[in-house]
Parts: structure tokens; C-alpha cells; sequence
């Protein structure tokens, strides 16, 4: 099937081009920092983490939502996910790459990588974080791959693969949910110590990236013979539309524990994020956008006419991802390191190089997603016609 | 099958049994495997931990600072963004966040003529950096040092998340060229990898006390085996009430001061 992604036309060589490009000058400006170190980054002693660990957090939610299509589908015979769920799989596989990929760029000493493995620690949520990312990668190619080639040869898929798919689904799960582990059990960091961190995870994650497959599906059916119909793409809004409305509900009940315990350890962070502190106000505008978008685009799923509408429903797509990258990619990271455990106030600013680093990864993903969406559909184009 | 093919599998085979053998070589050799013995100078103890008098402890003096970072190697960077310290002076309200009061901070300011705290790893009982370090490149020794690996460390920083003191730095570049002077007893850090305190285990190996306790001229400092009931530290906790950072966060910090 690979040999699919060997053809195609100007467009699909020249966004790879594109991509590539992109690639390129990330790879040089990692060169420099493997040579130079971190510190060639915005990151400090205080904020001791930063674009690289936000953009993984961001990402393994966008990954754990190709469940959303998944669930439906194969739990519930939901036949009209039937042709986006690869979709689903295939974003997954590019989302938990540039997962990996950011955790590699985030080492300081990225060649003894393989001691997670050569000294197993099930102390370290860091540990499992790798296990349950590089097992749900592995669960989604092998997936995707088989289901697609089954489709090709117009027969049912293996036996086999059924109760893959069926692990698939807690697996998901797994990702995001230890993914917040990793901060909600550090004490000394009041931001992050919240019991609601994994189900916040969650409902941003089931908004965020059923929100870009949305939008992604636009897109393919836009340059592409292939259509996952119209009912796919509205019942999706629907899973989109409740897990924004539950995600800005869990970051109001944050917002309330905060700010009615008035505890200064929690609080603190939330005033730097939304009003900014002794000064300090870097993310307050950020924030604000958040807030923005999110109530923008809260309204244009509510309202029945403005979702069905598919040109309002991709702009409150836009607004959904851009927004829960605010929250997620850019404020949860690096706010919960200012205030420091010493009340320090240090703000963070990512560098250039950090920035091209990061369009890299974000690209070498848009690559992989771009070559593996055009194998799945110019199968569904050959089997369609 | 020609010469060359069996050539090949009789010496895949040879290999292979050869593979297999190491096991079985490892189960019949006897273990005379030589062992590291510790220096009957060594000082040893239970459980390790410092009191610091903040009231013996001078305002403008960095003598402990000074010698710990001299013996250490630890890098002067001269900027915080960078900056690699193992011991370091922190205002009473930073070292202690939350106890601040109107009243509390006159008491302080009243005993204490200023109030910078020397601040260090806390080597808790239950460190949360370990706890967290996906390598066990950090852990914690029978008698309660937390110890680092710089030959293991791969720089995720999930330690410096995970500690509650500020007491890590990771080396954001080389830090060689901002040593000024090199002491070649310990080892220099490269870029990359955490580090922090050692309640100079290396010293300690040799019989000698932390460095920074012996820089104490006014013996604001001192260490010793908190489950020896007749040290001096015991003495001073039974004699003085002391405090510790954080310690509802139940890492049990083994740093106490008398304030």
C-alpha cells in the first residue's frame, strides 16, 4: 500500500516539499542545540519546562481522541464512522510520533535515551508514560495498516485484529490519563496537584482532536474523491460540543477551588495566568484569547443552525483547537512552574530556535499524517470507484 | 549446498551455542567477584542530617557557599537562567512560602537581623525526586543521602518538577568553562544532567565532615547521625526548637533549623 503514497499530484508533492523544508531547519537548529545544550532555550532553573513538554501534553490528547471515532464504531456499530475511523487512527500515529519526538528534543542528554529501558523505574510515571505512548503508536499502525489492507482486498478484517481494537480503546484511555499523572502527583506544585488533571485531560482531548479530524476531513474531501459524509462530520460536532462544554466546566471548577479555598499555593498560578502577578503578565492575553475562543466557539456548537452549518462548524473547529492549545500547549506547562515552590516569579519565553525546533516536530507529524492519509485515500478512492 | 553456505552455518551454529552458553557459564562460576570495601576511616551513620542555627549564621558571610561550590566544581553561570547551585542563601519568606506575617516577619527580622536561610537539598526520607526519576539515576542510600548519577541522568527534569525545595539544577551548557577553579578530586559535570547537593558522600567515604560545615567558622552548621541518640545533632534538637521546610508535604526534610 505504501506505493500509494509514491504518486500524486502537484499539491501533495508540494505540501511534503513544504513540510520538508520545515523539517530541515528544526533538524539544524537541534543540531545546535545538542551541541550547545538547553540553554539554548527559554527554558531556566525555575522553569525548568516548556514548549517541548506543553506541545506532548497537547498532543497525546489530540492522539487519545481517535477513540471517539473508535468507540462508536466498533463498540456500537456506529456505521457512519465506518469510513472516518481510519482517519481517527492515522492522526493518532502522527500525533503520538511528534509525542515521542518532542520528549527526545526536551533531553538534556537525548543519547542515553535508552536508559528508561536499560533501568526500568514503575516508580516513574515517566516510565509508564513511555510504555502506554509507544504501545498505543505499535496498537494504532498495526490497526489502521491491517483494517485498510483488508478494506483494498475487499474482505472482512483478521480475526486477530478485533480484540486490538477492542485494547485500543482503554489504551486511549491509559495515555492521557497517565500523561497527567506525570504532574498531578508532584507535591510543591499547586497548580498541578488536582485530582481533576487526567479527566481534564480527557474532555479537552475528546474536544481537540475530534475538532481538527473535523477539520482534516474537510480538507480531504475538499482535494480528494473521497467523502466521509455528511452525518460522520455532524455526529462528530456533537462529541466535540459536550466535551468542550465539560472541559470548560472542569477548568471553572478549578478555577472555584482556587479561588474560594484561597490557598495560596493554588491560587497564585491562576492569578499569574489570568491577571498576571507583581507584574508579571505574560499569559494574561494568551488567557484571555483562550477564553474568547472558547466561549466563541462553545456558542457556535450549541446553537444547532451555526453547527450544521459547515462553514460556522469549521470555524468553531478552529476555535476549539486553537483555544485548547492555549490552555494546554502554551498556560498548563509553564504556569506550573511561576510562582516557584520559593514564590519566585520567573517568566518564561520560548527562543527562536526553540520555536523552529518546534514547527520541526509539529511538520515531521503534518509529513507523516499527510503521507499516510493520502495512502488511506486513494484506497477508499480505488475500492469506491 | 555449496562450500560457502555450509562454511556459514557451521559457524552461525558455533556462535550461536556460544550465545547460549554464557548463562550456564554464569550459573556454574563461582562469585569471586571483587568487592568495594569502604575506608575504615569512613565516616558512617543511620541517618544523616544537619541542623542549621540561624542564629550563629552571619548576614554577609558565604563561607559554606563558597567552600561547597570550590570542592564541587559547581559552575558560576552569573545569570539565573542558567545557574547551577548546591547551596545558596533564600529570604525566610521564600524558604518558608505560606508562614509569613506582620508579626512573624518582625520576630524574624528582630532575632535574626535580616533573614537569609541557607537553603540545600533537603535529603527528605521520602524524596519526591526519586520517587519520580524514570533511570534511578537519583535514590536515596541506606543512610539517607540523596545521591545523583551524572553518568546516567538523560536530563528530563522530571526531579526538578517533582522537587518542592528548588534544590536542582540541570547544566543548561557546558559548565566547564565557568568553573574557576578545578578541583580534581571530583568529578565536573557535563551539559545536560542534573545535579544538586551530596551532603559530600565523597567526603564523607574519606572521614571527613561536608564541606560547608567545616567552612562554618561560626558553627552555625552542623551534621550528624540522627539516630545517634549522644550526637551533638540530637543534643541541639532536644536543646532547641526547630523548624523545617515544607514538611506537611510529607517528604520529611532532614535539614532543621533553629530560627
Amino acid at each position: 500500500m505504501l506505493e500509494k503514497a509514491l504518486t500524486g499530484s502537484k499539491k501533495y508533492w508540494a505540501l511534503l516539499s513544504l513540510l520538508g523544508g520545515i523539517i530541515v531547519v528544526g533538524f539544524f537548529c537541534y543540531l545546535k542545540q545538542l551541541s550547545f545544550g538547553l540553554g539554548i532555550t527559554g527554558m531556566s532553573r525555575d522553569v525548568s519546562w516548556g514548549l517541548y513538554i506543553a506541545q506532548f501534553t497537547f498532543l497525546v490528547g489530540v492522539a487519545a481522541s481517535a477513540v471517539m471515532v473508535v468507540l462508536p464504531y466498533y463498540l456500537h456499530h456506529y456505521k457512519l464512522f465506518g469510513r472516518i475511523t481510519i482517519l481517527g487512527e492515522f492522526l493518532a500515529v502522527a500525533s503520538v510520533t511528534m509525542c515521542l519526538s518532542f520528549i527526545i528534543a526536551d533531553l538534556g542528554r537525548p543519547d542515553r535515551a535508552f536508559n528508561v529501558l536499560l533501568y526500568p523505574t514503575p516508580s516513574s510515571i515517566l516510565f509508564w508514560d513511555m510504555v502506554v505512548l509507544n504501545g498505543y503508536l505499535v496498537l494504532n499502525i498495526v490497526i489502521g495498516w491491517t483494517v485498510l489492507a483488508a478494506e483494498r482486498a475487499d474482505v472482512p478484517p483478521p480475526k486477530w485484529v478485533k480484540p486490538l481494537i477492542y485494547l485500543s480503546i482503554p489504551w486511549a484511555v491509559s495515555i492521557h490519563t497517565v500523561t497527567a499523572f506525570i504532574y498531578a502527583g508532584l507535591p510543591g506544585r499547586g497548580f498541578w496537584l488536582t485530582a481533576i488533571m487526567a479527566p481534564r485531560f480527557l474532555a479537552s482531548a475528546f474536544a481537540s482532536g475530534p475538532a481538527l479530524l473535523i477539520l482534516l476531513g474537510f480538507i480531504v474531501r475538499k482535494f480528494s474523491k473521497f467523502d466521509p459524509g455528511k452525518e460522520a462530520f455532524q455526529t462528530l460536532a456533537k462529541i466535540v460540543t459536550y466535551a468542550m462544554l465539560i472541559s470548560i466546566f472542569f477548568v471553572l471548577m478549578e478555577l472555584f477551588t482556587a479561588f474560594y479555598s484561597q490557598i495560596p499555593e493554588h491560587m497564585s498560578h491562576f492569578q499569574y495566568l489570568f491577571f498576571g502577578l507583581h507584574g508579571h503578565t505574560k499569559l494574561v492575553p494568551w488567557m484571555w484569547s483562550f477564553v474568547i475562543l472558547a466561549v466563541g466557539a462553545t456558542f457556535l456548537l450549541i446553537n444547532p443552525n451555526t453547527r450544521k452549518n459547515e462553514k460556522t462548524l469549521a470555524l468553531a473547529c478552529v476555535a476549539v483547537f486553537v483555544s485548547l492549545w492555549i490552555e494546554k500547549g502554551l498556560g498548563l506547562v509553564v504556569t506550573g512552574f511561576i510562582p516557584s515552590p520559593l514564590e519566585e516569579i520567573t517568566e518564561y519565553t520560548p527562543t527562536a530556535p526553540e520555536v523552529l525546533i518546534t514547527l520541526g516536530i509539529w511538520a515531521i507529524g503534518f509529513s507523516i499524517l499527510t503521507v499516510l492519509y493520502k495512502i488511506a485515500v486513494s484506497i477508499k478512492e480505488e475500492v469506491g470507484s | 549446498m555449496d562450500n560457502s553456505k555450509r562454511t556459514f552455518l557451521k559457524v552461525a551454529g558455533i556462535s550461536l551455542l556460544g550465545i547460549g552458553s554464557k548463562p550456564l557459564q554464569k550459573a556454574l562460576a563461582v562469585n569471586e567477584e571483587p568487592k568495594i570495601l569502604p575506608s575504615p576511616d569512613a565516616l558512617t551513620g543511620k541517618r544523616w542530617a544537619m541542623i542549621i542555627d540561624m542564629k550563629k549564621c552571619k548576614e554577609d558571610c558565604q563561607d559554606c557557599l563558597k567552600a561547597c561550590h570550590q570542592v564541587h566544581n559547581v559552575p558560576d553561570l552569573g545569570n539565573p537562567k542558567d545557574e547551577v547551585k548546591w547551596i545558596w542563601k533564600e529570604p525566610y519568606e521564600k524558604a518558608f512560602p505560606g508562614d509569613e506575617t506582620v508579626y512573624m516577619q518582625e520576630y524574624i527580622d528582630q532575632t535574626l537581623k535580616g533573614s537569609q536561610f541557607i537553603t540545600l537539598c533537603n535529603h527528605c526520607d521520602n524524596p519526591p525526586c526519586v520517587r519520580v526519576c524514570p533511570t534511578k539515576a537519583t535514590w536515596k542510600r541506606e543512610d539517607g543521602i540523596v545521591m545523583m548519577d551524572y553518568h546516567r541522568c538523560i536530563g528530563c527534569r522530571f526531579c526538578m518538577a517533582g522537587c518542592p525545595y528548588g534544590s536542582r539544577s540541570l547544566n543548561w551548557r557546558d559548565p566547564r568553562p565557568f568553573i574557576k577553579e578545578i578541583n580534581k578530586e571530583f568529578p565536573t559535570r557535563e551539559r545536560g544532567v542534573v545535579e544538586k547537593c551530596n551532603f559530600c558522600s565523597e567526603r564523607l567515604a574519606k572521614g571527613l565532615i561536608p564541606a560547608c560545615v567545616e567552612a562554618c567558622k561560626e558553627k552555625a552548621l552542623v551534621f550528624g547521625d540522627l539516630e545517634d541518640a549522644n550526637s551533638e545533632l540530637r543534643g541541639l534538637l532536644r536543646a532547641h526548637h526547630t523548624i523545617r521546610r515544607k514538611p506537611q508535604l510529607g517528604t520529611m526534610p532532614q535539614i532543621y533549623y533553629i530560627a
